[in-house]
């Protein structure tokens, strides 16, 4: 059971992870493709507020911190109950709200295959295909050191 | 006796009209859009969301258009809309090891795991201008190339395992990182508590420092050990979760600088100085490093002979909202404060001026005699 909980939690992350990381012009045209509901209760907000970003001494050390950066979350209630959060940085309210009732609906079992497929699945090949080309970009500009052979011998 | 000199209302209302329409300027020129100016003077906003000390590239976009371009003003503009925000927490520290890099250079070390990837760098280029930007051409695509995902470990990591190099900087086990954004500077000043001034300080005052520091000004024989671009994800601890929430990612550059070796009682081991900015921008993380390095002397119990050692000189100095605040108020009406400095000026001179009548009336007096 435990095991099982762990799990429900990564997956659940990994959710709101690729629904911070998207842009809320994507996740308001998927969610109007997918006829997603978009009525909930508010609990909280949408409001936007800072985080304090920390870094760490040379890299791996103790924690400091950086600067601030703006976030925007919102807190919903679906009327069969589940509560919805969401966290995103930057200051995008709609995408704050809807992004916290795609996770209320995910915990919903009857419809969690549902956002799973028609909104997370195509965010997150998006955001691959995006991650990839960018690191493919990068690759093109990696030194490859050779060395001239001078003289004779 | 205070006397209130109230006017200058409709001059202030007119002068403010005047800078909104110069602001816009030519009518017939099209007027600027913030994803113009994030897309395309992409490290301008870097620059003041770094000194702004926060990172939202729209509102940093908006801030430079405002500004009219004044940098330092636009980060004043940032700094102010800061304190209007609830504070939610504070992240979980980032792992620049996991960073999706997009430049990586390392002046140590030519092959290392990763690669030196050059990025979208100045480096390397003639520095003339270019005609064809002015025409507002189309550019390529740029290339890619296919390559297998490489852990890219950081330089000081690969230094570390042979002991090579000093640890990443430490702080006692209970301790929490200082915050200059809630509490006063008070001098001395922990490690953290002076990465957080330097990493919003200003660039152009840390840049002359660190160069002070290579012409002999505290000298510390600095490589460096690399510097890397990319984004980084931020995660929060939140009550309502049972796990760090996912926020998204920022782009920072951090800049690991590899130091003067030190040690002689104990194994000698390189020294380091550490940057870390957001946003893209590695001139203003080497000159972080270099800072820090040299804001460590007492700690390595080097003499205290040069400015970018002396932490109360460069950290109190280092805030361009604080030092433009001071140095621009100076024009602001010191009306009261000029008539005291007149008044007694004046006092000043009738005296000097009765001292000189009197010194000469007695010399004439003695002549006569």
């Amino acid at each position: 059971m435990r095991g099982q909980e762990a799990r429900d939690q990564a997956e659940r992350k990994a959710v709101m992870a690729t629904l911070a990381q998207s842009t809320g012009d994507d996740i308001v045209r998927l969610w109007k493709e997918a006829g997603l509901p978009s009525e909930a209760e508010l609990l909280r907000g949408p409001e936007t507020g800072l985080v304090t970003v920390r870094g760490r001494i040379g890299g791996g050390g103790a924690p400091f911190n950086v600067g601030e950066a703006t976030v925007t979350r919102a807190t919903v209630r679906l009327a069969s109950g589940e509560v919805g959060h969401c966290y995103a940085l930057g200051r995008d309210k709609q995408k704050a709200k809807l992004a916290a009732i795609a996770d209320a609906l995910w915990q919903d079992p009857t419809r969690r295959n549902e956002v799973e497929t028609k909104l997370i699945a195509p965010l997150q090949a998006a955001l691959a295909r995006a991650r990839e080309r960018r690191r493919a970009e990068t690759a093109a500009t990696k030194v490859d050191f050779f060395t001239m052979v001078r003289g004779e011998d | 006796m205070y006397v209130a000199v109230k006017g200058g209302e409709a001059a202030i209302a007119n002068a403010h009209a005047l800078l909104a329409d110069r602001r816009r300027g030519d009518r017939s020129v099209p007027a600027l859009r913030l994803d113009q100016i994030v897309e395309q003077l992409a490290l301008g906003v870097d620059r003041v969301m770094s000194e702004g000390s926060l990172y939202d590239r729209e509102l940093a976009a908006l801030a430079i258009v405002q500004a009219r371009g004044d940098m330092i003003e636009a980060i004043f503009l940032v700094r102010a809309y800061r304190t209007t925000l609830p504070r939610f927490g504070y992240t979980k520290a980032i792992d620049t090891g996991a960073m999706l890099v997009e430049r990586r250079v390392s002046a140590t070390y030519k092959d290392l795991p990763g690669g030196q990837l050059l990025g979208p760098t100045f480096d390397y280029t003639h520095r003339l201008l270019d005609p064809e930007l002015a025409a507002g051409g189309d550019v390529a695509e740029p290339l890619q190339r296919a390559s297998e995902a490489e852990a890219m470990p950081r330089v000081s990591a690969i230094l570390a395992r042979e002991g090579l190099i000093e640890p990443d900087g430490d702080m006692p086990q209970d301790h929490i990182p200082g915050d200059i954004t809630r509490e006063p500077l008070e001098f001395p000043m922990a490690r953290d508590i002076r990465l957080q001034a330097l990493s919003r300080g200003d660039e152009g005052f840390l840049l002359a420092l660190g160069y002070s520091t290579q012409r002999g000004y505290a000298r510390n024989h600095p490589f460096v050990g690399e510097v890397r671009i990319g984004e980084v994800e931020l995660e929060l601890d939140v009550p309502e979760l049972p796990f760090a929430v996912p926020l998204g990612s920022v782009r920072v550059t951090e800049c690991q600088m590899v130091n003067q070796f030190k040690g002689s009682a104990k194994a000698p081991q390189f020294t380091r100085g550490y940057g870390l900015v957001f946003g893209q921008s590695e001139r203003k993380a080497m000159a972080m490093a270099l800072c820090d390095r040299a804001l460590r002397a007492t700690e390595f119990g080097e003499d205290v002979v040069a400015a970018a050692q002396d932490e109360e000189f460069v950290i109190s100095h280092s805030d361009n909202v604080q030092a433009t605040g001071f140095v621009e108020h100076l024009k602001l009406p010191h009306y009261v404060d000029f008539q005291a400095e007149l008044d007694l000026v004046r006092r000043m001179r009738a005296e000097h001026d009765a001292r000189e009548n009197a010194g000469r009336a007695e010399e004439k007096r003695e002549a006569a005699e």
